[in-house]
């Protein structure tokens, strides 16, 4: 089978506009997983065992079970239970929600490695709890997180094709019936090969960046 | 009426399948692991290279797309492949890929008093590596090795993508021919958080075993 470089200016476009839902289920779901990571993280803290607990025993199945399942589950029982959702819309909340588990111990590590003793220091100087939090633990907590966040972000751009399965139009999807219509795989597989190397490669020199900038003084 | 027993018993045929590659994709992940992460500490520049480049190329591309590749592409430029091989292929390579970068880690964090007495002994490289900085370091890798495996686990399931019949496959039949989707899905993942458990359970018991009488903190 010879590489036809015909064939590959003609499926650009349809692939390009794969490339627009990709990018854009992987921008969404990180944004929730974000927001949910924060929840579970601050339930995780929670005094109270009822809510800490099933929270962990929640992010652990979410953890342990494979997104695909987590997908389908979404998008066959939501219809069931009168929640009718786009597919791109079940694809986001999938990844949202699963990633929010990963997120969420992110979250819970930058908070633990600020030192009991700034929240000593900041009763002294008599902040407030929620002034403890806004001027002296989240802008030492958030910094050594955004390498690890970037990370995840790389990884859930990086398993996006599974919204395929769920019939999301995204670039292996637009791949996969280009190539069924035309049936040449080699041209449209590789390039979609090419164009996760051609977004992760910088993401990867990026986050490499961010984790020296961002490393603590004493292993800078 | 729905003959449940009769379908619980295709989802756990389907178990089986997900655990034999499960199994063969550790077997393969390991081998690369080691060979790619002791590649990139090699004195020769050439094979550092080329141990990067499968790291990067790997860890760059998304395995699904990966899956795809070996199933769809290799037959076509000559290479025949089954699903189940390329499964394998696909999953042993991408995980291996990720654990090579926890070989490096863990084998560059055994102090170098170890690497210099092991140079006054006079042993030989390989020697070196084999009964001296492998043991220590391999207990370092364990706690990611086992996150590593339950990713493999989780990747398993997109094998049904290319009409392998593991569990995900068989709970999507069994959807398909009951029109219930909720039994299905909800008994496969939580065999899937089982076997994750199982995983990560053995792991944490086999790292307590090997750093029995080893001075390296995990």
């Amino acid at each position: 089978m010879e590489w036809d470089w015909d064939f590959v200016w003609e499926i650009l476009p349809t692939l390009a506009k794969g490339v627009i839902i990709t990018i854009q289920a992987t921008l969404l779901g990180s944004v929730l997983a974000m927001v949910l990571g924060l929840f579970t993280a601050l339930a995780r803290r929670s005094p109270s065992k009822w809510i800490s607990a099933p929270m962990f025993v929640f992010n652990d199945f979410i953890r342990g079970t494979p997104l695909l399942v987590q997908l389908y589950f979404l998008f066959f029982i939501l219809p069931d239970l009168g929640i009718l959702l786009s597919p791109l819309a079940a694809g986001v909340i999938g990844l949202g929600i699963h990633y929010s588990a990963y997120i969420s111990e992110v979250y819970g590590a930058g908070i633990d490695n600020v030192s009991k003793g700034q929240w000593e220091a900041s009763k002294a100087v008599n902040l407030t709890v929620p002034q403890t939090w806004r001027h002296v633990i989240l802008p030492q907590a958030i910094p050594p997180m955004i390498p690890a966040l970037a990370n995840y972000f790389v990884a859930m751009f990086k398993e996006t094709p599974l919204l395929a399965a769920i019939t999301v139009i995204e670039l292996m999807n637009a791949a996969r019936s280009v190539a069924n219509e035309s049936y040449r795989y080699l041209e449209p597989m590789t390039l979609v090969g090419v164009f996760f190397l051609l977004v992760s490669i910088p993401c990867v020199l990026m986050l490499r960046h961010l984790e020296k900038r961002f490393a603590p003084n004493d292993q800078r | 009426m729905i003959d449940w027993p009769g379908y619980i018993g295709l989802i756990l045929k389907g178990a089986i399948l997900t655990l034999q590659l499960t199994s063969a994709g550790i077997a393969l992940a390991l081998v690369m692991a080691f060979v790619a992460g002791l590649a990139r500490l090699s004195p020769s520049a050439s094979v550092r290279w080329l141990a990067t480049i499968y790291i990067e190329f790997f860890r760059g591309t998304s395995v699904f797309v990966q899956l795809f590749w070996a199933y769809f592409v290799l037959p076509l430029i000559g290479v025949p492949i089954s699903p189940f091989q390329a499964g394998v292929l696909a999953l042993g390579l991408n995980v291996g890929a990720y654990g090579a970068e926890v070989v490096r880690g863990a084998v560059q964090a055994v102090p170098r008093e170890q690497h210099e007495a092991c140079t006054a002994l006079n042993l030989t490289r390989w020697q070196s590596l084999r009964h001296v900085i492998v043991p220590q370091a391999f207990v370092v890798m364990l706690p990611t090795f086992g996150n590593n495996a339950i990713e493999l686990l989780k990747g398993t399931a997109i094998v049904s993508l290319i009409s392998l019949s593991d569990m995900t496959f068989q709970a999507q039949v069994v959807r398909a021919q009951t029109g219930n989707t909720a039994i299905p899905f909800l008994t496969i993942l939580i065999l899937y958080y089982l076997i994750s458990l199982v995983i990560s359970q053995s792991t944490r018991r086999l790292e307590r075993r090997l750093s029995a009488g080893l001075d390296v903190k995990t």
